[in-house]
């Protein structure tokens, strides 16, 4: 079978015959890299270097003078740049929290209890993962404006925390845990609460992380939120201050600072990505839509 | 009647009313977000709307506009959003799997290498790159690209690539291109990878002998759930990536409306033109024709049986 371990999928290592995949992987990864590796390069540039010609890819003398600036800088409003990113942290950790305690409440009992309207449920949020947000931005306003939410900092983590493929990933991981693990302890008087607690919080981690992860992405990421239903400027967050500075004042004097504020933006979602990926990959195995 | 039984019975109501506990705080907020505003935007498309006066119910008037007298949408954003579409759903689409299949193919360290900076991209949505974007095709010579190809002689003239009607859709496909490998691409791999090796020993004894054969026979329909999963994933994420034109040139509309699609479309008419009537009939078409896609992919890769 010397011809079949060649065309192995998930070979223990490395052999000559797999060069015809790298032939493929390494330039499409090259390409996907360099614009990543560009903002790190030009986050460290000095200025003489930012507007160097012919302009350079990698960054010379590094420094951190973009970032110092970038602290340092004050909105035309005079709200502090600090003052952005401490809303956009807090904004993600409530979101990330409340998401997964939400969504794997929502998954345990979708998956392991039976109630009245569960199919309903289930069916509509089937259709949702389909949603396209961007669709309904008009009429969401009319609802956070009769919430009373405008100007508030509620209006970043509320519309955030119902995420519909998050609670099918938790569901779908949940459905492999089998049903006489919770029929056992019922029997030992545990309540529901206690069984999603000390048993099914424990064994869905992989899922919990998955879904941090996606509520983490959407919500640091997100400009329209203040764009559109936040007016005071001291509770807008950084996405949105990083689109201002290129596209008011002097757009190419601020080219330093936004790469810096880029690197800022990206670094968290890679961080917590690297920290998670076995957990996503576990997760993602769940992840078969079947009807 | 037992105790043991009639404990059962304690149970199970105890169960009817807790389960609804446990979902109510998830669907509450589903109900809030998603559900009220997509009705909403129902009933408002049958309005007139300028969020200063009540709505006033004028029946089909909006959807008859919308593909009579809107000049734009039938002849630039109609085929503006077809084209988009059908180069970042469904090539970005068999891209991702291509890439998942390559990936699985190769070790365990440098697969898990490579996979991190192809989904890297997928992780800097929209606005922290298109800051990035308009630095490499900035319109002058000291932009990157144009720095690029003014060197090797392949242009006499910088290009405004952003702002030329030419270029703008081009760029949007790439830019979207480049960061649409995420949480379906991610469901991909962990599919294939997921298959059992017996199934590929088999067919090999069984006399198949191409990788082609391979994946269409072995591969794809052993991973039916995860394909459908990453149709539709990149599905929405192809609807919903609509606004990258107007980051990219920073006007909307799009000059000469080259890069407006059906999502910028709703955004000029409701937030530019406070025309929300007009703006959320738009949003109902949308959400059809999303739907509509998806049942392609469902018949595609769903299981009938």
């Amino acid at each position: 079978m010397a011809s079949f371990s060649g065309t192995k999928i998930n070979p223990k290592r490395f052999h000559i015959s797999q060069w015809k995949f790298l032939a493929i992987l390494i330039p499409v990864a090259i390409f996907m890299g360099l614009p990543i590796l560009y903002i790190f390069n030009h986050a460290f540039k000095p200025l003489a270097e930012l507007f160097e010609w012919p302009p350079r890819f990698f960054v010379a003398q590094p420094t951190w003078n973009n970032f110092i600036e970038l602290f340092e800088v004050t909105s035309t409003t005079g709200i502090p740049m600090t003052r952005y990113l401490f809303n956009s942290v807090l904004i993600a950790i409530i979101t990330v929290f409340a998401s997964i305690i939400i969504g794997s409440l929502a998954g345990f009992a979708l998956s392991k209890l039976e109630f009245r309207f569960k199919k309903t449920m289930l069916f509509a949020n089937n259709i949702a993962i389909m949603f396209v947000g961007a669709a309904v931005s008009i009429p969401r306003y009319l609802v956070v404006e009769n919430l009373g939410l405008i100007d508030t900092l509620w209006v970043h983590i509320l519309p955030g925390l119902a995420i519909p493929v998050g609670l099918f990933l938790i569901k779908q991981f949940i459905d492999q845990i089998p049903k006489e693990l919770i029929e056992a302890a019922r029997l030992d008087g545990a309540t529901n609460f206690e069984i999603y607690w000390h048993i099914i919080l424990p064994l869905i981690k992989p899922a919990l992380a998955t879904i941090a992860i996606v509520a983490f992405q959407s919500v640091w990421n997100n400009t329209e939120i203040s764009t559109l239903y936040i007016n005071d400027e001291s509770l807008k967050t950084f996405a949105f201050y990083m689109a201002t500075l290129t596209t008011t004042g002097n757009a190419v004097a601020g080219q330093g600072m936004a790469a810096a504020a880029a690197l800022i933006m990206f670094i968290p979602n890679l961080v917590i990505f690297i920290i998670l990926q076995r957990n996503v990959m576990n997760t993602m195995i769940h992840s078969g839509i079947k009807e | 009647m037992s105790t043991k039984s009639m404990r059962i019975t304690n149970l199970r109501k105890q169960e009817g009313t807790n389960g609804l506990w446990f979902v109510a705080p998830y669907f509450l907020a589903f109900l809030a977000f998603i559900t009220i505003p997509v009705i909403m935007g129902m009933l408002l498309s049958f309005t007139y709307f300028n969020l200063l006066d009540a709505p006033s119910f004028i029946g089909f008037s909006n959807y008859i506009a919308i593909f009579t007298s809107d000049s734009s949408f039938m002849q630039q954003i109609i085929p503006n959003t077809i084209t988009f579409a059908i180069f970042v759903g469904p090539i970005g689409y068999m891209l991702g799997f291509f890439l998942a299949w390559l990936l699985a193919q190769i070790p365990h360290k440098l697969r898990t290498f490579l996979t991190l900076v192809i989904y890297s991209p997928s992780m800097t949505a929209g606005i922290a790159m298109a800051v990035m974007w308009r630095i490499i095709f900035s319109g002058d010579e000291a932009g990157y690209l144009n720095s690029l190809l003014l060197s090797l002689n392949l242009i006499d003239q910088p290009i405004q690539w952003l702002t030329n009607p030419d270029y703008l859709m081009t760029i949007m496909i790439i830019v979207t291109l480049w960061n649409s490998m995420g949480i379906g691409f991610l469901a991909m791999l962990a599919g294939v990878l997921n298959i059992n090796p017996e199934l590929f020993e088999a067919a090999y004894v069984d006399g198949m002998s191409s990788k082609l054969q391979e994946i269409f026979y072995i591969t794809i329909p052993s991973m039916k759930p995860q394909m459908l999963f990453g149709a539709v994933m990149s599905l929405v994420a192809t609807f919903n990536a609509g606004s990258i034109g107007v980051l990219l040139s920073g006007q909307n509309p799009t000059p000469q409306n080259a890069g407006q699609l059906i999502v910028t479309h709703i955004d000029d008419f409701g937030f530019i033109r406070f025309d929300m009537g007009y703006a959320a009939a738009l949003s109902v078409v949308l959400l059809l024709l999303v739907y509509l896609f998806s049942q392609v992919a469902y018949k595609l890769f769903g299981d009938h049986d």
